[in-house]
């Protein structure tokens, strides 16, 4: 219990870090714009190629915050892809028998929710690893949803408002991302929710013995995910207006998940950020629409994306091992 | 070899011929014993001789498979951990139940927030961490700033930490499982202040599992020494020693080698 004030210097900039972690990537993300706008002029400031930047980030962001949830709390979500390819076939099938457009999103969420619970309940009542579980039903999900449509991709219902409000206007899915993002945000470090996914995170056995109630904390956080996985879908699919079985997929899960990591979320749980996961996103839509822009061999993204990965998790290690020196101070 | 009680010191929590079996095996067999109201009760006992399975029973994270439990003189079946909660049972876990990356003040009010009114549990930081300061200056913890995650405190600070929250949850009874493992003279040294401190300011009694015999004398009123799932000695604190309870230890080693 020795009285041992945080020091200035290296010691507070170590503090601001640690306190904002989100900081570091912005910065990152700053100054990737700066790169392109500088390279080329039109990067950012014209409609065209801001509503193209706006639809790469805004699926990843969204899905990013179901994975952040399951990812603090030591889990993952493999299946988000093929829930997102699924889901707005049962809209499209709902609708067709008749149940109007809205109804039909509510009973395609509430199917995907009905997945994530799936992945949960085995999860954490048959202990199976998630990165298991999820695996099985991600191909178990795409199989569903290749029968269900015959492999063909279908129209996406027809009504201009409503699509334009799902997705079809320019930037009607950054507004749900954003939108997304702030609620999970403010869940994540303003409710009990939240706190109580942290805390089952960081010691498993201690929240359990504090009363916290974990499974059920891991469940709705797979609920969670797998309902902003099928909410993507929903608004992809009125984006393009068509719903492809072949849509989302292993790609924009992955995505996701490497937006949480570059965001400052690392796998092993306890800790992790909504708003990184956002800021993630975004510099992965910088440096995909950039190359394209700049005119850099589309594959040079994949090696920039996988650096990318492993700069920001070695950046979270070394952080760690920071704070346990300064824990020392 | 049991020495009387002195009668007129109501008793906090009693077990009575408490049993536990985990399928084929025997964790506890029969054990009874009293904590008075504002002692201090040390277990004593080697490794699996069931001390944290009793721990646990006591605190209604496990049911005994027979015995009953008394608590402030009545009979109780405790059901779960929020159950023995809500009878002001409090227990600090060996492993803390502490979230390391969660501040000092969210830990202290970890599953007990403060919550703003409303349906959607928002939490009252503000209140929180202007009640964690107040809990710890009125108990003697000194750590730089509450808003601190645990992760960054020393070993001896974090089981204070811990400690701070059963006692910030209005316990009346405190079962404490190894406070002082692992950990250096001078951090023990705190922690028994800090417990002592707790005990003279009234209203808590304290059950302290412990592997420190010389410790263990010197903190508590009564020594309970568990072997095998059983007790096998009790006393006032004052009354034996550690030479004493060796002996006994040492009686027993002898027993299990001629088995």
């Amino acid at each position: 219990m020795s009285q041992s004030k945080p020091g200035g210097g290296r010691g507070a900039v170590i503090d601001a870090v640690l306190r904002w972690r989100e900081l570091s990537i912005l910065v990152v993300a700053l100054i990737l714009v700066a790169y392109f706008e500088a390279a080329n002029t039109d990067f950012l400031l014209s409609d065209a190629s801001l509503q193209n930047l706006s639809q790469f980030v805004a699926p990843a962001a969204i899905i990013a915050c179901g994975e952040i949830m399951l990812m603090i709390g030591g889990e993952i979500d493999l299946s988000a892809g093929m829930v997102f390819a699924l889901t707005p076939f049962v809209m499209h099938f709902a609708h067709q028998a008749g149940v109007p457009l809205l109804p039909a999103v509510v009973l395609a969420l509430i199917a995907s929710a009905l997945i994530g619970l799936c992945n949960g309940l085995i999860t954490v009542t048959l202990l199976v690893p998630s990165f298991i579980t999820t695996l099985g039903t991600n191909f178990l999900l795409n199989g569903v949803t290749l029968t269900l449509s015959h492999g063909t991709p279908v129209e996406a219902p027809e009504d201009p408002i409503f699509a334009a409000i799902f997705g079809n206007w320019g930037y009607s899915e950054i507004i749900w991302a954003v939108a997304v993002v702030a609620v999970m945000h403010t869940v994540l470090r303003r409710t009990r929710w939240g706190l109580h996914t942290i805390a089952a995170g960081a010691n498993p056995v201690g929240a359990s013995e504090a009363g916290i109630r974990v499974n059920r904390l891991k469940i709705g956080n797979f609920m969670l995910a797998a309902v902003l996985a099928g909410l993507t879908g929903v608004l992809e699919s009125f984006r393009i207006s068509s719903i492809d079985p072949q849509a989302g997929g292993n790609s924009i899960m992955f995505l996701a998940v490497a937006a949480g990591v570059i965001g400052g979320t690392p796998l092993a749980g306890g800790s992790g950020t909504i708003l990184g996961g956002l800021i993630g996103a975004f510099v992965l839509g910088v440096l995909s629409d950039g190359f394209t822009l700049i005119g850099v061999n589309a594959f040079m993204f994949n090696i920039i994306l996988g650096a990318a990965i492993l700069a920001a998790m070695l950046f979270n290690i070394h952080v760690g091992r920071l704070r346990r020196l300064g824990a020392m101070r | 070899m049991t020495q009387p009680v002195s009668a007129t010191v109501p008793e906090a929590l009693r077990a009575e011929g408490i049993v536990k079996r985990f399928g084929p095996l025997t964790a506890l067999s029969g054990v009874s014993l009293t904590l008075r109201q504002g002692e201090i009760l040390g277990i004593l006992g080697d490794n699996g001789a069931g001390k944290s399975t009793l721990m646990k029973i006591l605190t209604g994270f496990v049911p005994p498979t027979e015995g009953k439990l008394f608590v402030h003189g009545e009979e109780v079946a405790l059901r779960s951990v929020d159950h023995a909660r809500s009878l002001g049972i409090e227990c600090v876990y060996q492993d803390l139940a502490l979230a390391n990356s969660l501040s000092v003040y969210h830990n202290l009010f970890l599953n007990r927030e403060i919550l703003y009114p409303g349906p959607f549990r928002l939490l009252n930081n503000r209140a929180m961490r202007r009640q964690a300061e107040a809990c710890l200056e009125q108990i003697g913890v000194h750590i730089p700033s509450v808003t601190l995650p645990v992760e960054r405190l020393s070993g001896g600070q974090r089981q204070a930490i811990a400690v701070a929250r059963a006692v910030n949850s209005k316990a009346r009874v405190l079962l404490l499982d190894e406070p002082l493992a692992a950990m250096g003279a001078r951090e023990a040294g705190l922690i028994i202040d800090l417990i002592l401190r707790l005990k003279a300011a009234g209203g808590l009694s304290i059950i302290m599992i412990m592997h420190n015999y010389a410790q263990a004398l010197e903190i508590a009123d009564h020594i309970v020494l568990m072997q095998r799932g059983q007790v096998t000695y009790e006393n006032r604190a004052e009354s034996t020693s550690v030479e004493e309870l060796m002996e006994i230890v040492r009686r027993e080693y002898r027993v299990v080698r001629n088995e």
